[in-house]
């Protein structure tokens, strides 16, 4: 009797739940003319993505924006891509999103954000051409946002281990060898804490087991799928520590004998800066990689002011302050020159150089990004790390 | 005048429906906290578990609505089973060693210690809690680093030999003491100490003395009184305090991602599926593995008479 009721409530439950869930999104075509601004506009934003001269006033890129359009900024910065599409989905609230591949494909599939018409973005020709239709946010022939920043993962390594012999492949990191110091690489290497870190395993596949047939480590068949889990399996035996903390990977580095491991050339360049001694490599195998789209809610409430900040975040100043500060590459080549903060040495060193060596995260999807055939959607990747991280 | 008698009888009516009708009064007494109690607590338990009788759908990563017991069928794989057996035992092990330690503070504090003594003891047992979690957690990741001051003593005392026996212990072991169970026992048990501490001293201090003197008198020898007299009567309070750190350890999801080898405790794994993949079905469902650890665990607790000392 107790158990039967239990049972009617869960139902009851579920009814409603079942209820309030259909929320068809409301999506026209594109805007096709900016009208006055709003007076406000609401981002959100990577730690660190938005400055408005608060922590450091030499690196400011909203009071010029306030002033020259009226339109108030305010930034709601997110931690993960995952609690970024959260809150986009959740409200209208926020009018913009710079969201990650691994975000972007999720926002424009389900109608989150709207259609970008890009003839009412006069910066827009400044564009890197490599950016402009890329498959993250440009889909079928329409565009859902402005390239903002990108970057690739790297190979960091203790220069006082490898001496003159830097890794050139992730090899390294895959599989057990001796190092240049006569030591095993076991119980010495770091690895992502983050189910994109699959297709890392499945990049080294790429090159490394060729008849496997990968051409694309984010759309992997099961087979494909399984062979990236078992490389995965005997690298947790010489793991020290999945990291996503980039502090932490840093002081494991300093302080615990890591001596290689996947990283970003944030940590490179502060572990420098404070006296660590560690370089970067982009291995031979080529690298994963993050570019960042700003895109648009689908009903946002300053559409405005939005098209205006959209213009105003490819500006050359912005996007060349902006990288020095993030360790990114810019979306506007034309920031690589004669920016102060970033210098004209800047791009190179953030990777601009390496965008053709780089396969850029994006949300594995079971229909292989249309590419035909059937792949491991993006919720199992995340049950087998957590399985293969648990040693299993 | 009129106005007041009217007020007064009113008070004295309402006052004596109240006391003919005991039933009533309860209901008005308990109304408020047991809504809040079945309301809140029963109703978000009941509205999150009933979300693991959805499903996620692979191709849009949305949550189907309709009712499935699929995702009960993800639930219990090799993988799942060994995080919840992996926390559940270090939950154990964290109680255990909380036991061990705090039995003895707090016996000393109790029996030896004088009231200035004692009250440094209170202030050095709580002093922790005021400081931030992730602080300590931090600083104990740099106290159990390789380059760190515990290995530096470890080496000074030519003791290498044993931390390295205990680091290559399969199971409990790792590179280093910041990367191994071992260390995240270190860092459990140090973290929640405080809270076994506290009820293990307030059950010692309700042993009358007489009993000591008592079971002295009889000819009891100092072991055979702690064994038959103290050791009872402190049960009810490591019970207690085992509440605490058991249900603590179990449900803590930071220690893990700073200190071990990054293998998922439960809260951790309900953050991966919840937070990275969206799968609120499978975290749903994956909250089973507390609720029925927990549920055996006051079982147990309740018979060693845990809810009298608390």
């Amino acid at each position: 009797m107790t158990k039967r009721r239990i049972l009617a409530l869960v139902m009851l439950v579920a009814l409603v739940a079942a209820a309030c869930g259909d929320d068809d999104a409301t999506t026209g075509g594109p805007m096709t003319e900016i009208g006055d601004g709003e007076g406000a506009v609401s981002i959100i934003a990577w730690a660190g993505y938005i400055e408005d001269g608060s922590t450091d006033p030499a690196y400011d890129w909203v009071t010029g924006f306030e002033e020259a359009t009226g339109c108030e900024v305010t930034v709601k910065t997110a931690a993960t891509s995952d609690e970024m599409v959260a809150l986009m989905q959740g409200s209208n609230e926020y009018d913009l999103v710079t969201a990650s591949g691994d975000a972007s494909l999720r926002l424009i599939s389900g109608g989150t954000v709207q259609e970008v018409n890009t003839d009412l973005i006069p910066s827009w020709d400044q564009v890197d051409p490599r950016l402009q239709e890329a498959p993250w946010h440009f889909v079928d022939g329409k565009h859902y946002g402005v390239p903002y920043q990108w970057g690739s993962n790297v190979l960091m390594y203790r220069t006082d281990v490898f001496g003159d012999t830097p890794p050139t492949s992730w090899s390294v990191v895959w599989e057990e060898q001796t190092l240049p110091d006569g030591e095993s690489n076991a119980g010495r290497i770091e690895a992502y804490d983050g189910p994109i870190y699959i297709a890392d395993a499945a990049l080294y596949l790429m090159a490394h087991q060729p008849e496997l047939g990968i051409t694309d480590p984010y759309a992997l068949n099961r087979d494909q799928f399984n062979a990236s889990l078992d490389l995965m399996r005997t690298q947790r035996d010489l793991v020290f520590r999945y990291w996503h903390d980039a502090f932490i990977q840093l002081d494991d580095f300093a302080n615990e004998g890591v001596v290689a491991s996947t990283s970003w050339p944030f940590q490179v360049n502060y572990g420098q800066f404070t006296g660590v001694p560690v370089a970067s490599v982009l291995p031979e195998e080529g690298a994963t990689g993050w570019a960042d789209t700003t895109m648009m809610h689908a009903d946002a409430q300053h559409p405005n002011c939005a098209y205006m900040w959209l213009d105003w975040s490819l500006n050359p100043k912005v996007q060349g302050d902006l990288a020095a500060w993030f360790g990114s590459v810019p979306a506007n080549l034309a920031a690589c020159t004669g920016n102060e903060l970033l210098t004209d040495t800047g791009c190179a060193t953030n990777g601009e150089g390496n965008f053709d060596q780089i396969h850029f995260w994006k949300t594995p999807q079971a229909d292989c990004f249309g590419m035909g055939g059937e792949c491991v959607p993006y919720h199992e990747w995340v049950t087998a790390s957590v399985a293969v991280i648990g040693g299993r | 005048m009129v106005t007041e008698t009217t007020s007064a009888s009113r008070l004295d009516r309402i006052s004596g429906a109240l006391h003919r009708h005991p039933r009533l009064r309860l209901a008005l007494l308990l109304g408020l906290p047991l809504l809040w109690l079945v309301g809140v607590y029963g109703g978000s338990l009941i509205a999150l578990l009933s979300q693991s009788f959805f499903s996620l759908d692979d191709f849009s990563g949305t949550i189907d609505r309709s009712l499935t017991l699929e995702t009960w069928g993800d639930l219990f794989t090799d993988s799942n089973i060994s995080i919840a057996i992996r926390t559940a035992s270090m939950a154990v092990a964290v109680t255990i060693g909380s036991a061990i330690i705090a039995f003895p503070i707090a016996y000393y504090a109790v029996r030896y210690a004088g009231p200035r003594l004692r009250a440094v003891f209170f202030v050095l047992i709580l002093i922790p809690l005021w400081s931030s979690y992730l602080v300590r957690v931090y600083s104990w990741k740099l106290i159990l680093a390789r380059e760190g001051i515990l290995f530096w003593f470890v080496d000074k005392l030519n003791l290498n030999f044993l931390l390295e026996a205990a680091l290559s212990a399969p199971g409990i072991g790792g590179p280093s003491l910041s990367a191994s169970a071992l260390g995240q026992f270190i860092v459990f048990t140090y973290i929640w100490l405080p809270y076994m501490i506290l009820p293990v001293h307030a059950a010692l201090e309700r042993v009358p003395k007489s009993y000591l003197e008592a079971s002295a008198d009889l000819g009891a020898k100092p072991l055979q009184t702690f064994r038959t007299v103290i050791w009872p009567l402190a049960i009810p309070g490591i019970a207690a305090g085992s509440i605490f750190t058991f249900s603590l350890t179990l449900g803590d999801y930071i220690i893990p991602t700073i200190i071990g080898d990054s293998s998922p405790f439960v809260g951790l794994a309900i953050y991966s599926y919840q937070g990275v993949a969206g799968n609120l079905p499978l975290a749903a469902a994956f909250t089973f593995f507390p609720i029925v650890i927990m549920g055996i665990y006051l079982y147990v607790a309740r018979r060693a008479g845990a809810f009298e000392a608390l």
